[in-house]
């Protein structure tokens, strides 16, 4: 009962946190609530007038939602990059914020399904996709798996960071019997999600661009370099607006681990197109249209191309500059490096994913897909409810965290703890 | 090419407007989640009858008898006219095959029209299931030289050679495999048929299908209330909300009642062939016999029962 009546204190003021701070928080939340009603707004013109107002069509029946999707799975898939040496290693300096790297994974993951929510035809319909209630046609779909782990991976990530939160609310350490299993187990898991929504386009033989042996180790690698260089962004950040420490060490010590995968996913993308250039064969034509782009009829279609090189051009001058120490202990070289392997993985795990996996379509036709106005600002809107979500989520659990906002301390009416 | 609109060859269409009705099943989820469903949907369209409906399989024979009754009253109430929705189910003995004669078609597009009649196509957006393509006889049967919109004054042009392509019906379709939700499968007979009421929209199938045999409907489909082809099949033809996932079904509505198939019908040159695969004696097992036939995409296995063949 005290457990209970303390949880409930505790989420009373958790939200009395988030309500609660400086003027630039008011100003930064206004703005986000600002682009959230603007996609709303977009939103409902799409429910009422159908997805007629994207410009997916039947040949491009996946654009900018499913593109955004599949790069945020890599976003939540990433955490684990912090979790693996945190609490298998118990190496200390990454430890504390572990738990960001949870945060993330959650943020991340609710945009992940708002993706797919304003993806589909019928919103109305959603419940047909829930287990025994509606019919998931699990285990043949693939996105019937998605739909397992994405949200089991939501849960497990949710409940950690609350947990962890409410221990230090209640100033106890938390149980590590609770805490060492749920966090192993999120290291698979983090895996398969990522792995799953690779086998949903890996699985479809009618799309050769997608039906490639190493897609899922590809999108493993990727996301493990996009996914930890926001989290480097963050940190720094944190350290100079919070009292939270983040040494130094722990920072180098991620942007190291990066630096491998970086590489490694420059050498499966080379391999993969060595494969398809060497070879040759009619499947090239995907891999054409991304990197070089197609002549038909005496028309050029290379909306593609400048994308493609820019995010292999910049993915390649990150991981110089995260390969060479000098240039990844010097904070503008790092920051800019985040930046650049950010900006070439979204180019890569998004749009360069979906597009040239349906153009030409399945009979040949190139449609050149580019978003409409009201795919830009519906996606605008599930990005800055992340960021909503994950601004609010910080706010609160950073003085959790510093252990300044606890049962006894920061609360007006402080609940005695009769025993626990 | 590069214009933003789903490209249809040819023909243009007015609007009707939308409504919704009633009839019902599933209280236990309660009409509180029907409120929901409705404030998503935006403008009140769903009824809660209709929102509760269950997957068409696992309908009992009055729930069947409801879901029908329902459909027909909406459809009276939007068109003005009866609209009758048939449940008929597969001939059994019976596993329905196609085969088209490339040496005969003149690319004339009499199928994809005949077929947008029968089968209530959307006429704005416009929605065809039948595309033709359009080959260079040098390159013969190569997707990356197809053109769909070709336009002159009279078929067929010079050099080229057509290609009607439609939904193959695979024994193993890789469509029917992908959907997470169960609303499409292969009826008895051979036909991929989709659960209109129960499809989500979320278009792995069209990703899936390797023919371009799946159409969405991106907007409200319209079709004049004169043009509605009242005699429908609940998995067929019946006129389609927005949203879904719809193709081919052979004619289903017409098929199961020992019909050619709307296209086959029209075809002036007598390029389609149509019938049970199970009877030595039908046409298409006539043809399997005495033409050399080929699948589009065998590689992928997909075993269509949607066959082509040079008949000359």
């Amino acid at each position: 009962m005290t457990n209970l009546r303390n949880f409930k204190q505790f989420i009373l003021d958790t939200v009395g946190l988030m309500l609660r701070g400086s003027r630039m928080y008011y100003i930064w939340v206004g703005f986000l609530l600002l682009l959230i009603t603007s996609g709303v707004v977009a939103y409902m013109g799409q429910v009422n007038n159908g997805l007629l107002v994207t410009n997916m069509r039947d040949q491009v029946s996946w654009g900018f939602y499913i593109g955004n999707f599949t790069f945020l799975v890599g976003v939540a898939a990433a955490s684990i990059m912090l979790v693996i040496p945190a609490y298998i290693y118990d190496w200390g300096p990454i430890k504390e914020i572990t738990i960001l790297g949870e945060m993330l994974a959650v943020t991340a993951l609710i945009m992940c399904l708002g993706f797919v929510m304003v993806d589909i035809g019928r919103p109305d319909r959603f419940w047909h996709i829930m287990p025994l209630v509606g019919r998931l046609n699990w285990p043949q779909s693939m996105l019937a798996w998605d739909v397992i782990v994405l949200n089991l991976y939501l849960l497990l990530n949710w409940f950690v960071v609350t947990y962890l939160l409410f221990s230090a609310y209640l100033e106890k350490h938390y149980n590590k019997k609770i805490v060492l299993p749920l966090v192993l187990a999120s290291i698979p898991m983090a895996v398969s999600i990522h792995t799953v929504t690779a086998y949903l386009y890996n699985g479809l033989a009618a799309r050769p661009f997608w039906n490639s042996a190493i897609l899922a180790p590809r999108f493993l690698a990727s996301a493990f370099c996009s996914g930890p260089a926001v989290l480097l962004i963050l940190l720094q950040v944190l350290r100079k607006t919070t009292r939270l420490k983040i040494t130094d060490e722990a920072i180098f010590k991620i942007a190291e681990l990066m630096a491998y995968t970086m590489g490694f996913n420059l050498f499966l993308t080379a391999a993969e197109s060595f494969k398809e250039l060497y070879s040759g064969t009619e499947h090239v034509v995907y891999f054409k249209y991304l990197l070089f782009g197609l002549e038909k009829n005496g028309v050029h279609y290379n909306t593609l191309v400048p994308f493609a090189w820019a995010s292999i051009i910049t993915g390649f001058i990150a991981f110089m500059l995260f390969l060479i120490p000098k240039t990844r202990m010097n904070w503008t070289t790092l920051n800019i490096g985040c930046v650049l392997i950010y900006a070439s993985v979204y180019i890569e795990k998004g749009m360069g994913l979906i597009i040239p996996g349906l153009t030409p379509d399945a009979l040949g036709e190139i449609y050149v897909y580019r978003p409409s106005f009201t795919e830009v600002a519906v996606a605008a809107g599930i990005f800055s409810l992340g960021a909503l979500v994950f601004t609010v989520m910080l706010k609160a659990a950073v003085p959790m965290m510093l252990g300044e906002f606890t049962v006894t301390g920061g609360v007006k009416k402080a609940i005695e703890p009769e025993h626990s | 090419m590069t214009d933003q609109e789903t490209r249809v060859p040819a023909q243009g269409c007015e609007d009707t407007s939308a409504a919704c009705g009633a009839g019902g099943r599933r209280e236990f989820l309660g009409a509180a989640v029907a409120a929901v469903a409705t404030a998503l949907t935006g403008c009140g369209k769903v009824s809660s009858e209709e929102f509760l409906q269950h997957n068409f399989r696992e309908l009992s024979k009055d729930e069947v008898a409801q879901v029908i009754a329902r459909l027909e009253k909406e459809y009276k109430d939007k068109f003005k006219k009866d609209v009758k929705v048939a449940t008929t189910e597969p001939i059994p003995g019976v596993i329905f095959g196609y085969a088209l004669d490339l040496s005969r078609c003149i690319g004339c597009r009499s199928c994809v029209h005949a077929c947008v009649k029968e089968n209530n196509q959307s006429r704005k957006p416009e929605i065809q299931w039948i595309r033709v393509l359009e080959m260079d006889k040098e390159e013969g049967v190569d997707l990356q030289h197809a053109e769909q919109y070709y336009n002159p004054d009279e078929v067929p042009r010079e050099g080229h050679f057509y290609m009607p392509v439609q939904c193959q019906q695979c024994k193993k379709p890789p469509c029917t495999k992908v959907c997470p939700v169960g609303a499409t499968w292969k009826e008895k007979d051979g036909i991929v048929v989709v659960d209109y009421n129960w499809c989500i929209g979320c278009r792995y199938c069209m990703a899936a299908c390797p023919y371009g045999a799946r159409h969405f409907n991106w907007g409200e489909p319209h079709i004049d209330a004169a043009d509605v082809n009242p005699v429908t099949h609940y998995l067929g033809n019946r006129p389609r909300p927005k949203g879904v996932v719809e193709k081919c079904t052979f004619c289903v509505q017409r098929t199961r009642k020992g019909l050619y198939p709307a296209c086959v019908e029209i075809c002036p040159t007598g390029s389609r062939k149509f019938g049970n695969l199970l009877d030595p004696k039908s046409e298409i097992r006539q043809t399997l016999e005495t033409k050399r036939v080929f699948k589009l995409k065998e590689d992928l296995n997909t075993q269509p029962t949607f066959f082509y063949f040079y008949g000359v």
